[in-house]
């Protein structure tokens, strides 16, 4: 019992991200013409899979207390460079996704290694790294274009045994190859230790730079995986900027509306997952809603905007103002 | 040590680097038109966009926080100066957009000093709310969309001289900001946020009326630009105010203003302001690709604040 309680507390954030989400998503299906079916949540899978691993790649940083405002554009110029090299017979296509994944981690240990060597901030560094990852996409795809391997493509875009949406499932993989073992490992908790309490981390022995070096080129990692995702889905390669800034705004969302603070520290990449599903879906809704088009941005907003205000709702139950300030 | 303190490093770097740019350009170009009063005073007209946004980001960043609203309230500035002169009076058109920017900066400030959410993404969720709202109006209503003979007065016309009218209004706002910081005690608040807000708000200052106050500085001098942008091309368009947040911010911190705040000072962002103007130019004078001019932009951003921008080591 009290074991449970203590997980329902340290997972509200979570936990209430995928209550809304369900909500909301029973809503659109009950609203949609067709119902629930393989294509349909398959369509909206493979743009909230996206999105979600765009989330998690924002979370690892910000629970170190930093922030990644370069996520978008990694995941533009592993984009565009996956356009490039994953392509082929399957063996090349497989050299090609293993480029793409060592492009993007490249990009993350670079952040990683100016925020953590170079001591400057993360955003302001990101902020600059994130202009050079959109020039390196500018120049390997001027314009639109390129391919991508189409039978594997076809595969990654739709479902396993005609039921499950693929892309669901390497989000599955992800989390539980990758997110879990890192949460679980010294690393990991070294992540949320510096985030926590960088002085005491460090003072408890804490090896705090290599941990914010991997949470940085974890960040990458997945950022390349959201990349690779976005070339499956699209077929193509495009450095597109705003594509890139709308990726770093909605991670950024994704994360708080997931529960995890932007002060560092708490949080699980779990919640951004559905914080990014909430986030989509926000969209669908729309649609079935029939929302007319010149009223969508500013719903979307107004929705964002609040979705973001009930956190302040943790301000009415303080006691002591001065616990406003931390 | 006073006159050492006052102009820090930073600004003297800085400042060095825009004369290095121009230097280097002129020998590689083969043209001394890069010293020329013309070129300068045509750089100094269009960094007065910049400038006027970085003062208000700059103000914000002074406390610590964030403004990512700038983009589109750089906008509605535009959109709503040149709207207001078709609805009623062409006089009322500036003063109607500094009004919207005030409101939105408003609406930012107690976000954040109310509800307490972090302004980065509070000020993100503004963003696009004034984006929606712009969206409805331009789709709506087909509103006026050109820009009054004030704002082209404000933004393109010439009165002292050879001297860009835009170049004194930068003045006055930084005239504004400067007095504000140095001699108010609103400047002195802003600073001591900036280091704790705690010790601040238990020396009894309300420090949540000092973040509103600084937002609505930021929301008002985006719109100003906005305005004044307007005036400059003749329109209010759509996303005009997007070429804007990144530069202000990098403008803010290369002029060596702490981003976490509590530390910079307005001398250090107008240096920041100009390099970054200047180094834009120089890549389009010398026609490099955008891609070039990204990855240009992000690498003297990074090596410049590794320069003199590091922080300190963790140490307990």
């Amino acid at each position: 019992m009290k074991d449970t309680r203590l997980w329902l507390a340290q997972n509200y954030g979570p936990l209430l991200a995928f209550i809304v989400f369900a909500l909301m998503f029973y809503t659109f299906i009950a609203r949609h013409p067709v119902g629930l079916t393989v294509p349909v949540a398959t369509t909206a899978a493979n743009k909230a899979v996206l999105l979600a691993l765009i989330g998690m790649a924002q979370t690892v940083p910000v629970l170190t207390g930093g922030l990644d405002l370069s996520v978008g554009f990694m995941v533009v110029m592993t984009n565009t460079v996956a356009s490039v090299i994953v392509v082929g017979s399957p063996l090349q296509t497989a050299l090609g996704v293993i480029g793409v994944l060592a492009v993007g981690m490249t990009a993350g240990f670079i952040n990683g290694a100016i925020v953590v060597y170079g001591r400057l901030q993360p955003i302001i560094t990101t902020l600059a790294t994130g202009a050079v990852y959109f020039g390196i996409a500018l120049f390997i795809r001027p314009i639109p274009g390129g391919t991508v391997n189409y039978d594997f493509a076809d595969f990654m875009t739709f479902t396993v045994f005609e039921t499950i949406p693929t892309t669901l499932v390497l989000l599955l993989i992800v989390v539980v190859f990758i997110w879990i073992p890192f949460r679980r490992s010294t690393l990991g908790r070294g992540c949320y230790a510096a985030g926590s309490a960088e002085g005491a981390a460090y003072l408890s022995g804490v090896n705090i730079d290599r941990s914010k070096l991997a949470a940085y080129t974890m960040s990458g990692l997945l950022c390349a995986i959201a990349g690779l995702v976005l070339t499956f889905i699209t077929g193509s390669g495009e450095a597109s900027g705003p594509q890139g800034a709308t990726f770093t705004l909605a991670s950024i969302a994704a994360v708080v509306i997931g529960g995890t603070s932007l002060y560092g520290g708490t949080g699980t990449a779990i919640g951004s997952i559905f914080g990014a599903f909430i986030l989509r879906t926000i969209d669908d809704l729309l649609f079935v809603f029939d929302l007319p088009p010149l009223w969508q941005p500013l719903f979307q907003g107004v929705v964002l905007l609040t979705a973001v205000s009930l956190g302040a709702f943790a301000v009415i139950r303080i006691r002591n103002r001065l616990d406003l300030f931390q | 040590m006073g006159m050492l303190r006052a102009v820090d490093k930073s600004v003297i770097i800085a400042w060095g680097f825009v004369v290095l740019l121009l230097a280097t350009a002129s020998i590689v170009l083969q043209t001394g038109s890069f010293f020329s009063s013309q070129y300068l005073l045509q750089q100094l007209q269009i960094a007065t966009f910049l400038g006027i946004v970085a003062s208000g980001a700059m103000v914000v960043i002074l406390l610590g926080h964030i403004d990512l609203s700038i983009p589109w309230i750089v906008t509605v500035g535009g959109m709503m100066s040149t709207a207001a002169a078709g609805w009623w009076d062409p006089a009322l058109a500036v003063p109607f957009g500094l009004l919207a920017g005030l409101a939105f900066g408003v609406l930012n400030g107690v976000g954040v000093a109310f509800l307490r959410i972090p302004s980065m993404i509070f000020t993100l969720g503004v963003n696009t709310v004034a984006q929606g709202l712009m969206v409805l109006h331009t789709g709506g209503f087909a509103p006026q969309d050109h820009a009054t003979d004030l704002m082209h007065f404000l933004a393109v016309g010439r009165t002292v001289g050879n001297i860009p009218n835009a170049v004194f209004v930068w003045v006055l706002v930084g005239l504004l900001i400067v007095f504000m910081l140095r001699y108010t005690p609103l400047g002195r608040y802003i600073y001591a946020i900036g280091n704790k807000e705690g010790a601040t708000y238990l020396s009894g200052v309300d420090t949540r009326l000092v973040i509103i106050g600084c937002f609505a500085i930021s929301g008002v001098c985006s719109a100003l630009a906005g305005i004044m942008l307007a005036g400059h091309t003749t329109k209010a368009y759509q996303a005009m105010g997007d070429p804007f947040l990144l530069p202000a911010i990098a403008a803010v911190v290369l002029g060596g203003t702490n981003i976490l705040g509590g530390r910079g000072t307005y001398a250090g962002t107008i240096a920041g302001v100009i390099l970054i103007t200047i180094l834009q130019s120089i890549l389009a004078v010398m026609q490099m690709p955008e891609a070039g001019r990204q990855v240009i932009f992000g690498v003297v951003i990074v090596v410049m604040l590794l320069v003199y921008g590091r922080g300190q080591r963790v140490q307990g």
